[in-house]
């Protein structure tokens, strides 16, 4: 018997690691040594059932590849991927098949996702002949239009047999949302789904992905760069930073009580809107190291104000600070007291 | 006097398929020292605006109409010889978007920026070189550095060198299109850092043109907002981001949520913006518009000051005083 806590969980990492092996010189060799990026490293968190989890971060922080790990189509180093109970990483491929019409991903880019020849029937239903789903092509067009109604493209007969060179970014964007959906899957990756797209345009889509999940009960991991964007669209909010998570809670929360210090300097990198509040954060000292070679103990250290001798030699554990709010630093109460004091820099 | 002085520009490009009236009637004024940012989405016509001032237009396009004044001389008249030698560069200097990436990675940035001055300027190899360590210094860059390759850089190095680049023959006014959007943003911070500072010291003229009202609120005076070819309001930011009146305005504050702002709904503007082989008549935010009436539809509104000082917006419901329906997007 599963407990209620439990059961309301879809889908857990716990411990994920994905290194990527670089080639060795003769001396790396020698010494036995085997260089790699560790792109994600010791990652763990859980995705509730009908919720939005944000995984946010700057570049190379390892959001895409975790992304990809949950749906096991980049094989883990180590750790597991429990989906529904089931360690999805232990798989066989027909099963790991069978499975992936639960677990769908939208991609970043609508441009190149897509091929070009396929109208959109075809694009769409193509998960449906994958899995041999539909038996009749009128079952499988039935399928296809109820998806293409879901995503509002609208009315779904003119986009049938239209190619994706024909539409518009945002209209590719619900194409391939759709094409996720057809398969009527309990979870979903969506890997920066409105970065390319304008801010008029982008509202629309998020629109009908807040919707799916609220009517259907989907769990979606929604991965971005924009930390303002993942603060108004997300349920909970995991802030990546060199392959780990730094801080894990719920989305006001991790605005309004920032405890980790590259949360809070990424917050305040963020541009405000008013002109009113100028203020151009210049704030963590250099640059985000080489992931082939992360700093010892935290990896924040060498950039953050607080560090000490400890940070230096001792990584941060992942602890719960206050109810669903996880932050990995020596020095949270310091963090909190500097959040108090008027803001720096 | 203002430094640039654009009045009613237009320029078109000729397709097979038509005119596409990318810049149809442009007007603004940037003081000496003063930031402009043109703000608008894809296709609104603000990097065409950018090179049109430059003139670096393809072929099929054509200035149809129109004055560029730069400090007091009538640019769309002069020859693009004269223009070439006197203007282009030593008097206005671009920064493209993605210029970080078009750097030749095969030669030192330093000897990219010497070639630029030496390109335009007679001086000594050695004083363009002296000049190169300089300008880097000034974008915050080790002189150091000269001799590196691009793909030693980060990004936010390699962005603040193309800049330096551009301040290579002392221009008094820079246009940078979209010159922090690929980057992260600590490092969009450092670029813009970057530029006010460069700024304060040169006294640089600034056409910053983004989709990101952000970037704009945080490092212009001014902002003209584009929609389709055209400029529906203009104005200091403090008044323009604070109180929008024009609708489309409205939902692009409305759309870009504050990150300190309380957790609110996701904002759209129902729609697509047009396409300009065949803009819309009347007003040509009309068909996206929730307020648009049958005067919308049928006549085009002039861009106008209403209201507050300098706060100028195209829009028949906005009244003479000011006063705005408020347009809430869902």
């Amino acid at each position: 018997m599963t407990t209620t806590s439990s059961s309301d969980i879809l889908l857990e990492a716990r411990e994920l690691v994905k290194h990527f092996p670089l080639r060795r010189s003769l001396s790396q060799a020698l010494r036995g040594e085997r260089p790699a990026v560790r792109a994600v490293d010791g990652v763990g968190f859980h995705v509730r059932r009908g919720e939005i989890l944000g995984l946010v971060g700057e570049s190379g922080c390892g959001k895409t590849t975790t992304g990809r790990l949950l749906l096991r189509l980049e094989e883990p180093t180590g750790g597991q991927v429990l989906f529904d109970g089931q360690d999805i990483t232990q798989l066989t491929p027909q099963e790991m098949t069978r499975l992936r019409r639960r677990m769908q991903i939208v991609f970043q880019d609508p441009y190149d996702s897509m091929n070009p020849n396929m109208d959109i029937f075809n694009i769409v239903a193509e998960p449906l002949r994958i899995q041999g789903i539909a038996k009749s092509r009128e079952e499988m067009e039935e399928r296809v239009a109820r998806a293409l109604a879901d995503v509002e493209l609208v009315p779904v007969e003119e986009f049938m047999h239209r190619y994706p060179k024909e539409l518009s970014g945002g209209q590719r964007q619900r194409v391939a949302i759709a094409r996720a959906l057809v398969l009527e899957p309990d979870f979903v990756v969506a890997d920066e789904p409105v970065s390319m797209l304008d801010v008029s345009i982008r509202g629309g889509i998020l629109k009908i992905l807040q919707r799916l999940v609220r009517e259907r009960g989907l769990s979606l991991v929604f991965i971005t760069h924009d930390l303002s964007l993942a603060r108004h669209f997300c349920d909970r909010v995991a802030v990546m930073y060199l392959g780990q998570i730094v801080e894990y809670a719920p989305s006001d929360a991790l605005v309004q009580k920032p405890h980790h210090p590259y949360t809070q300097a990424l917050m305040q990198a963020v541009l405000s809107t008013d002109p009113r509040r100028k203020h151009i954060y210049t704030g963590l000292k250099g640059e985000i190291p080489n992931p082939a070679n992360p700093p010892s103990g935290c990896r924040l250290h060498p950039r953050c104000p607080l560090a000490t001798e400890q940070c230096r030699s001792e990584a941060a554990p992942l602890t719960e600070h206050a109810p669903g709010h996880w932050a990995a630093c020596h020095h949270v109460a310091k963090a909190l007291a500097q959040l108090q004091a008027p803001a720096a820099g | 006097m203002a430094q640039l002085a654009v009045e009613n520009l237009k320029m078109y490009y000729r397709t097979r398929k038509g005119q596409v009236r990318a810049v149809d009637g442009i007007s603004f004024s940037l003081e000496a020292g003063r930031a402009l940012g043109i703000v608008g989405e894809s296709g609104c016509g603000k990097s065409s605006l950018g090179l049109t001032l430059l003139r670096l237009l393809p072929p099929n396009a054509q200035v149809v109409g129109g004055a560029i004044r730069l400090g007091g001389q009538e640019l769309t008249s002069m020859d693009d010889e004269t223009f070439r030698k006197d203007v282009r560069w030593t008097k206005i200097a671009m920064v493209f978007q993605g210029a970080m990436n078009a750097l030749n990675p095969v030669l030192t940035v330093g000897s990219q920026i010497t070639e630029a001055i030496l390109a335009h300027e007679k001086v000594s190899k050695e004083e363009a070189v002296q000049r190169a360590k300089e300008l880097l210094e000034l974008v915050g860059i080790n002189p150091a550095r000269y001799s590196h390759y691009p793909h030693e850089f980060s990004g936010g190095m390699k962005q603040r060198a193309v800049i330096a680049m551009a301040l290579a023959c002392h221009p008094d006014v820079i246009i940078a299109d979209e010159p922090t959007t690929a980057l992260d943003v600590m490092v969009q911070a450092q670029v813009l850092k970057a530029i006010a500072d460069l700024r304060a010291r040169l006294n640089l003229s600034l056409i910053l043109v983004s989709h990101d009202l952000s970037v704009i609120a945080q490092t212009c005076d001014d902002v003209a907002v584009m929609y389709a070819g055209k400029i529906v309001e203009y104005g200091p930011v403090e008044e323009i981001f604070v109180r929008p009146r024009h609708p489309y305005t409205q939902g692009l504050v409305q759309a870009f949520p504050d990150i300190h702002a309380e957790r609110a709904p996701i904002v759209s503007i129902p729609g697509t913006p047009p396409n300009l082989l065949n803009p819309p008549s009347g007003c040509r935010f009309h068909p996206r518009c929730p307020l648009a009436n049958d005067q919308c539809r049928g006549v085009e509104p002039e861009l106008v000051e209403k209201g507050a000082a300098r706060h100028r917006v195209a829009c028949h419901l906005v009244s003479p005083g000011g006063e705005a329906v408020e347009v809430r997007f869902a």
